[in-house]
Formats: structure tokens, sequence, C-alpha cells
């Protein structure tokens, strides 16, 4: 496994991602610079990590969408390359055209950092291969501009071609958009491109790995990636 | 080249708006043997005011115990310095932004989070923590819902941006905050203990360099505006509360610490309150050389900016260093990598002073030393504060049974659940937080561990207010005691001394008290302070705000293992009070909450007892014997089970008070130096025997299980429905729907 981490300007959990990939998976992963070109060699995984990249000026992950190392990350996703976006990183994949829809203020209009419950919705990418379909995990939340919304036809084909990766649910599984973190419409938290190779999500699996620090649901995730890209 | 010509002429109105005394403008022309220019007039004002000189403070700070063998840097950098072993140094300080926050409390807030941010950055040290502490008018005052709403906010804004996690806190209320809320931000790093910058300039001609943002006219005599009472006037200043860029300080941390570690750095000093003027001095006066700056260099957003706005401007997010020989261009390089402004504004002189150029003209030509680290310092008058009558149990009337009055102290302003505060602030990002907000203290793993640090910040106003020698000591007191309850050893504080207009006696003598206290309480508990700062003329119209000491402690964890939480963790396990209890009720949050009364003398602090107890409790916890710590403060013995009960959603059934005790003195009285400990079940007597034996008073009050909270003689209360009433009255005070 070889992952690049890409650190924009204001990008601030490019740390903990990287710990993360290191802790469940052994991977050294590089991080990379947004003014560069190229991703290093043999990269098999870009993570767009949590932050305010450029301060989150103009719109959330807008001016990040078209740093030059984009072109790069583009062109690996174009290959099939798996692309991870986690907060400002989803919030970014949408505005670089990666993923569809687009992330709007949450809506109590305040930052919300606190543990949610997460439904799976499928287990059988290379994100989720190691959680249960419809399992519910435990994992954080930390933004202010989460709210996931797209016009009908876009939420009716996302729901129709299944790339819903997580949404936020209640303790019986039941999902409810106003007893979520930020509304997001049918609780959408994360979710995949067509091929299921780039997924953005706005909670943080990587602030959920160490027992010392607290609950490990997070580590699904990364062990997921870790699985497939030893395969591959 | 000449000085320039004085006009305008400085007449007695605008020394007077400048915030200087007649006697100390007059100080100063004898000083230079002339009539001063603008610009140096504004240099003077902002160098000599409350703010940065410590003027009225500094006799009594100098009385409080700053060392001790884990010290490496004490009061009178931008933050302190204490050893935590394998090489790393803990950097920490707290700072008011009271004013601001009052005036435009989302942007107030925000800066005064950035500018501590900075402190601990310039060090040489990564910010690891965020804490706060907050106090409001009371909650019927027409402008609490906002200015809470707005510093929240602007808290957050400002440290989820940068990347921070904010982990602990305070937020109180009380009416004497109505026109003066406060605003105290304390900020924690990370350092090697041989790679700490300093703010002192060593050697001659080096380049002096300016880093970060631009100048703007934003901030134009802060420092003055926070040496002054408000007067109805207060909104009006506005135009002198800064605008941060979280954005910018997170470039110019990575920045910052990128060029320290190539080497490039001889002195560093962040521009802060009174910017320009403040740091350049400040680097030149500790380290004994002269500095001439040439304002042409200086990289402004606006144009036509005159030498005085320069030098006054508190434009955020910006730093001066002194840049090591031939190191400039690797330097730059970095800088404009991060797409920051990096400017050779002027060098390092053997003149001792401060010179000031602008377009071909001295603007000012100043002694260097005397504006900084020998400013005038004052011994003013005080009064001693009259002492308070005790409160005895028998002088309380309620009609409120010992239920009903928990279930009003725990949904009650002050004690309620601060959730929809504390979650509005990023706890987690890092990924190394061990212990979040709710608890005694806030636990955060330094690097991949084992060890960590706890922090906390606290003071009682109430009890400061009543009798401010005791409120110092005990401010003290509850800090050490909180790190105590989450298996930590108090290392050091940071101090942020909040208090009203120092020239009425009166206030000169709660804060002399305050001090007094303070320094009884580092000296017994073996915790000195090592950076603070001092708010004074918290006033609006004539009126105090309460003597608020506030204390910032940090301490160390050797290993994880062995930290502590205080829900409970099971059923039937027998719940021990250490500690004695006398039932003190005088300034206590049971008196003035329940029954309206805000009298009475404090509880007293002995400081013997504290340190005894809490030892004690410290290695019931490194030993693994203690199942749960709380500490007992505000509200009682009954407020802290409650507390422990909530957090576990595992009910209590309490023992009798003891013969002889009323009720409410009992499980309301603030006696200090006591905890709450549940050990497993089958342990209780061996670790009353062991207390017994180390002279700790000792008493099993109850035992865990079931989802009631049981008092005798009195109704039961449901763990679910005392929580939802603690969990909601803010949120439903804020208009929120959760």
């Amino acid at each position: 496994m070889k992952p690049a981490v890409i650190l924009f300007p204001g990008s601030n959990r490019e740390q903990d991602a990287v710990r993360a990939l290191r802790l469940v998976s052994g991977a050294k992963p590089q991080v990379v610079w947004h003014a560069e070109h190229e991703l290093p060699k043999g990269t098999d995984l870009v993570v767009l990590p949590g932050g305010f990249s450029y301060g989150d000026y103009l719109r959330c992950g807008a001016i990040a969408a078209r740093a030059n190392i984009m072109e790069a990350v583009r062109a690996h996703a174009a290959r099939g390359g798996l692309v991870l976006g986690i907060c400002n990183g989803f919030q970014i994949l949408c505005e670089a055209g990666l993923l569809p829809g687009v992330l709007v203020r949450n809506a109590r209009l305040r930052f919300v950092c606190r543990e949610v419950l997460l439904r799976v919705e499928r287990a059988d990418t290379p994100f989720t291969k190691a959680y249960r379909k419809g399992e519910l995990i435990r994992i954080p939340v930390a933004h202010g501009e989460g709210n996931y919304t797209a016009d009908e036809a876009t939420i009716a084909r996302i729901e129709g071609e299944g790339r819903v990766a997580f949404r936020y649910a209640r303790p019986d599984s039941r999902i409810d958009e106003t007893d979520g973190p930020n509304g997001a419409i049918n609780g959408i938290a994360g979710i995949y491109s067509e091929k299921f190779n780039v997924l953005g999500m706005m909670p943080h699996p990587e602030n959920y790995i160490e027992p010392e620090i607290g609950p490990t649901d997070g580590r699904g995730l990364f062990e997921s990636l870790a699985g497939a890209l030893k395969a591959a | 080249m000449n000085l320039i010509p004085n006009t305008p002429r400085i007449t007695p109105e605008l020394v007077a708006e400048h915030g200087l005394k007649p006697e100390e403008y007059d100080h100063f022309v004898k000083l230079i043997g002339r009539e001063p220019t603008i610009t140096e007039l504004g240099i003077v004002s902002a160098m000599w005011n409350e703010h940065c000189s410590y003027k009225s403070s500094k006799v009594w700070l100098r009385t409080l115990p700053t060392t001790g063998k884990r010290v490496i840097q004490g009061p009178g950098e931008n933050a302190g310095v204490v050893d935590i072993g394998d090489g790393l140094a803990v950097v920490f300080k707290m700072e008011s932004h009271n004013h601001p926050s009052f005036i435009e409390p989302y942007q107030g807030a925000g800066t005064g989070v950035g500018g501590i941010l900075r402190d601990v950055f310039t060090m040489g040290a990564r910010p690891i923590a965020a804490l706060n502490a907050l106090r409001f008018g009371d909650c019927h005052n027409l402008k609490t819902r906002r200015l809470l709403a707005g510093v929240v906010a602007g808290i957050g804004g400002y440290g989820n941006s940068f990347g921070v996690p904010t982990v602990g806190g305070s937020v109180g209320f009380h009416k004497r905050y109505n026109g003066n809320i406060l605003v105290n931000a304390m900020a924690v790093g990370l350092a090697k203990t041989d790679e700490i910058f300093y703010a002192a300039a060593t050697g001659v001609g080096r380049a002096i360099v300016y880093l970060g943002s631009k100048t703007g006219r934003d901030g134009i005599h802060g420092a003055t505006m926070a040496s002054a009472e408000f007067g109805a006037d207060a909104e009006e200043k506005r135009p002198t509360v800064q605008v941060g860029d979280p954005f910018a300080e997170k470039l110019l941390l990575e920045a910052c610490l990128e060029i320290m570690q190539a080497g490039c750095v001889v002195a560093i000093q962040d521009m802060g309150a009174a910017g320009l003027t403040c740091s350049a001095v400040e680097m030149g006066a500790k380290g004994d050389l002269g500095v001439e700056l040439n304002l042409d260099a200086v990289p402004c957003r606006e144009t036509g900016m005159t030498a005085y706005e320069m030098m006054l401007s508190e434009s955020q997010e910006r730093m001066l260093m002194v840049i090591a020989d031939g190191k400039e261009a690797e330097a730059e390089a970095i800088f404009k990598k991060w797409g920051l402004d990096f400017a050779i504004v002027g060098h390092t002189t053997d003149t001792l002073r401060f010179v000031v150029k602008h377009k071909g003209l001295v603007e000012a030509d100043l002694p260097i030393k005397e504006l900084g680290d020998e400013a005038p310092e004052y011994r003013r008058p005080y009064e001693e504060p009259a002492p308070r009558p005790e409160i005895l149990p028998s002088d309380v009337r309620t009609t409120a049974s010992v239920a009903d009055a928990l279930e009003r102290l725990i949904a009650s302003p002050d004690l309620c659940s601060k959730r929809w505060v504390w979650e509005q602030y990023d706890h987690l990002i890092l990924g190394n937080t061990v212990q979040r907000p709710g608890g005694d203290a806030a636990v955060v793993r330094v690097n991949d561990g084992p060890k960590a640090l706890a922090m906390t910040t606290d003071v009682t106003p109430r009890y400061c207010e009543a009798g401010p020698f005791e409120g110092g000591k005990q401010a003290v007191a509850e800090a050490w005691r909180n790190l105590t309850a989450v298996g930590a050893t108090p290392i050091a504080v940071t101090d942020n001394l909040n208090f009203g207009n120092p020239e009425k006696p009166e206030i000169m003598g709660q804060f002399v008290a305050c001090v007094k206290g303070i320094g009884a309480a580092c000296e017994a508990l073996d915790f000195p302070v090592v950076s603070g700062n001092v708010s004074l003329y918290n006033e609006t119209n004539g009126k105090a705000i309460l003597p608020t000491p506030t204390i910032g402690g940090v301490g160390l964890i050797e290993d994880l293992d062995q930290t502590m939480t205080l829900n409970f963790k099971a059923a039937g396990e027998p719940v021990l009070l250490i500690g004695k209890t006398k039932g003190w009720l005088g300034a206590s949050a049971f008196l003035a909450t329940v029954c309206e009364r805000e009298e009475g003398a404090p509880p007293p602090v002995d400081l013997i007892a504290e340190k005894r107890n809490g030892d004690f409790v410290r290695n019931l916890i490194r030993d693994g014997v203690a199942t749960a710590v709380h500490d007992v403060s505000d509200g009682g013995l009954l407020v802290a089970l409650a507390e422990m009960a909530m957090a576990s959603g595992i009910g209590v059934s309490l023992e009798d008070a003891p013969d002889g005790m009323d009720p409410y003195a009992w499980w309301f009285g603030e006696d200090q130096a006591r905890y709450v400990v549940t050990v497993a079940s089958g342990q209780g007597a061996e670790v009353i025997h062991k207390a017994e034996m180390a002279g700790v008073p000792i008493m099993k009050i109850g035992k865990t299980g079931g989802d009631r909270l049981i008092v005798p003689d009195d109704r039961s209360i449901v763990v679910e429905s005392l929580k939802d009433r603690h969990e909601t009255w803010l949120p439903i005070y804020m208009g929120a729907s959760s």
C-alpha cells in the first residue's frame, strides 16, 4: 500500500490521517504538497485530509479543487485509483467534480463536534469490506458545513446506484434527517463515485483508531483499504 | 536625518486621549528632554499602558513563586516552559481578551485565541490544546445570549480552523459581568527542551524581519482600550477590535516552525498588543540592544498609512524575528512557499535607542530600556477587604427539599451541562484527546504516548468576592484537585488576573489579597506560576466585575494507563468521601441559587489537607484501586455525586447525613479538599483503613447501582431525568432545538 496524503494550505487533519494509515495498515504515507504536479510513483491511494484549505474562503474546497496536484488526482481516479476525501477532502472532491452534489452549512448553522452513529450501507467496496452491511459504527464529526445536498435527479441517481456509503443513523438503525448532525438529505454522510473508487465522507474515521484514545470503529475503513490494496 | 517637526502640537487633551496621566507624560518629556512627536506619543502610550507595562500589578506579581525543578522559563517571556522529561517541554499561557469580546464577540474572542496560540508557537512549540474560561452577565440580561453565542462561535471559528483541539474550560454567569464579560484563552504547546525560542535579540547589525499578514488600520489603540474602564460609549469602540484570520495563522505556524527547524531564527516575538511597537521594543530591551526600523518596508494592506498608524496597528497574524546571519534567503524561501509576507524592516544596533524612520524622516528616537523593561511601576494604595461573617447552617432556610435543591442546582446556569458550548469546538483534532470536555480536567496524550498532559481552568469568583485571600487560594487548589482527580501530578500554572479599576483602593485590595492567596497555595502545593496576564479596568460605568483570578493548571501523567474518569463504572461499588466536611454554606452555589443569598465568608482552604488528601487520591489511581474519582466543588457533595451518576447512567443509594449534621450543609456544603471515590466492591474497608493510617478523613457514603439517585428520607430521582434537566437548560436558553 502506497498512500499519498495531500497537504493544502489550511489542511489540519493530515497528520491524523497519516497516523491512522500508519497504525492500521503499517504503510508509510507520503505527504504531498498541493503545488506539485505529480503523485509519488506507485501511489495507490490518495487521501484528501480534513481542515480548512484556503481558510474555507470563497466556498469550502473551491480553491483547493483547482490546485496543481488535483490534475494528478483526477487522472489517478480516472485510472480507477482509490481516493478518500474526509471532511474538507469530501468538500474538495465535490468542488473538483469527482463526486456529485455539494456540502452546505449545517442546518443549525453551528459547527458541530460530536460522536455520531453511522450505518454502513454496503460492505462490498474497497473502503468497507471489514464492516458488515447495515452495521452501526461510532465515528466523530467536526464540521460547520457538512450538510450534503444535490438536485433531485442526482439524489435519485446516487440512491438508485447504491452509491451512499454511510448514513447518520439512530441507535435503532433508522435514518432521521432532523436528528443528524447537519441536516444532510437522506442522512447522507458519505458517497461513492460511479465506479466506487472515490469515497467522500464528512465523519472522521481517522480519529477513532486507538483504544487508548477512545472507540476504534474507524479502523475498519483503513483495514478495508489495506486489504484491498494488498490483494491488488 | 532630522527628527520630524512637531505637528500636531502635543496638547494635554491629546495626552489624555492616549491614556497617559499628566505626571506620566511629564516623566516621559523629562526622559527624552524635549516634546515628543505624535508617533512617539503613540509609542509611549502603547508601552506604558496597563496592559503592556503591568505598572499596577508588577510589584505584587513578583511575590508569586515562579521556580521549580521542572521550570525552564517562568513569567516574562511569551509563555512559560516546563520540563516534562524525555527531552520535551510543555509551553503554555493564558490571556484575556475581555474588552474586545464585549464590543465584537466573534472577532474579539477569535483573536484572543489567535493571540495566545501565537504566544505559544513563538516559543517554538506546536500547540496541542486550547482551553478557555468565560464569564457572562446574568442570563436575564438582554445582551448575554448574543455575547455567549458570538464568543463561542468566535473561539470555535478560530481554533477549529487553526487546527488545535479546544479541550476544556468553564462558563459562568453573574450580573456583575453584565457590562464587562470575560474571555480568557489558554493555549498549551509541546516543544523540545533544547529548541525553545526567546524574544531577546542578540548580535548587532542583524536583520529584523517582518513576517505574516499585512498591516492594516485595525486594532489601533486596542491595548489602550484594554487599559481603561468602559463608559456608555463602549460600542463606539468597535473599530479598535482586530479581525482574525485563522488561515493566515495556520500558515504562520507552519512557516515559523519550519524556519526554526532550519536554524534561521535568533529571536522571535509575535505582534500582539500594540503590534510592531511592543514586539520591536521588547526584542531590543530584553536583549540590551537598540532597534532601528524602516517603515517603508512594512507590508501594508492599505495605502497612505502613517508611521503612527503602522506603529500602533494591531493587525493579527504577524511576527517579528531576528534572523541568523546569512540565513535571510533560506528564511524568505520558506515564507514565500507558505504564501506569507517577508520583509526586512530594520536591524539591531548598539545604541539602546528605538529609532523609527519613514519616508526619509525620523518619526521616533527613544531610549529603548525605559520604554520596555524599565517602564514606570506603581505601588497603588489598597484597602484590606473586610472579612465577611461565617454562615451557619442554622441561619439558612429553604422550603426546597434536598432533591428539589439538587434539581435546581444541576439545571442552573453555572452548573448545567455546557455541551452546547463545547460541541462547537473541535475537541478531537490531532487524535490525542483522551478525556474530552465535561470531566474534571482534559487529558491530552503527548505524541504517541504513553505520557499525557492534564489541563484545566478554574476560579470561583463568588469566593474571591466574599474573601479574596481564600478565593485566590481556592482557585489554585481547585485546579490542583482537578488535575489530581484524573491521576495527574500537577506541575505548573498560568494565571489570568481579571479585576476592576486598580486606582480604587478597594479593587487594589482585592487584587493584592487574591495574589497573596494564589502565592500561598502555589507555594504549599509546589505548583509554580510560569506565565500569566493581568486584565484590570474591567468596569463599566463605575461597576467592577467580580474579582476573577483564573488559574490554568497543567499536570503530567507518566502513563495513560494511570488516568481516571469521573463516571461510575459498575453497580455495587462502595462510594467513599475523602476529606473533612463541616458543612460550609457561606458563599456556596446552594445559598446563591436555591436561597438567593450571596452572603457569608467563603470556605477556608486548608492547604496541608489539600496536599495530603490529593496525594492519597492520586496514589489510589496509580495503584489501580480507584474506579472513579471526582473532585467536590461548586454545589457540594450531592452535585458531585449527581455528575458521576449522569456521566454513567448508573444510580447511587446514599446513606444518611452523619449525626448532628444539617442535611443541607452535608449535601450542599462546599468544604474544600474533598473527593468522591469509588472502588471495586469488597475493597472499601481496605481503602478506608489505608486512609485512616495516612491521616486522611474518609467515610463510606453509599453504594452505586440502579437507575436512581436515592437520598434518604427524600424522593428518589431517576438519573436519566436528572440528566435531561442538566443537558437542556443551556440549549433551551440559547433557543436551540438540541
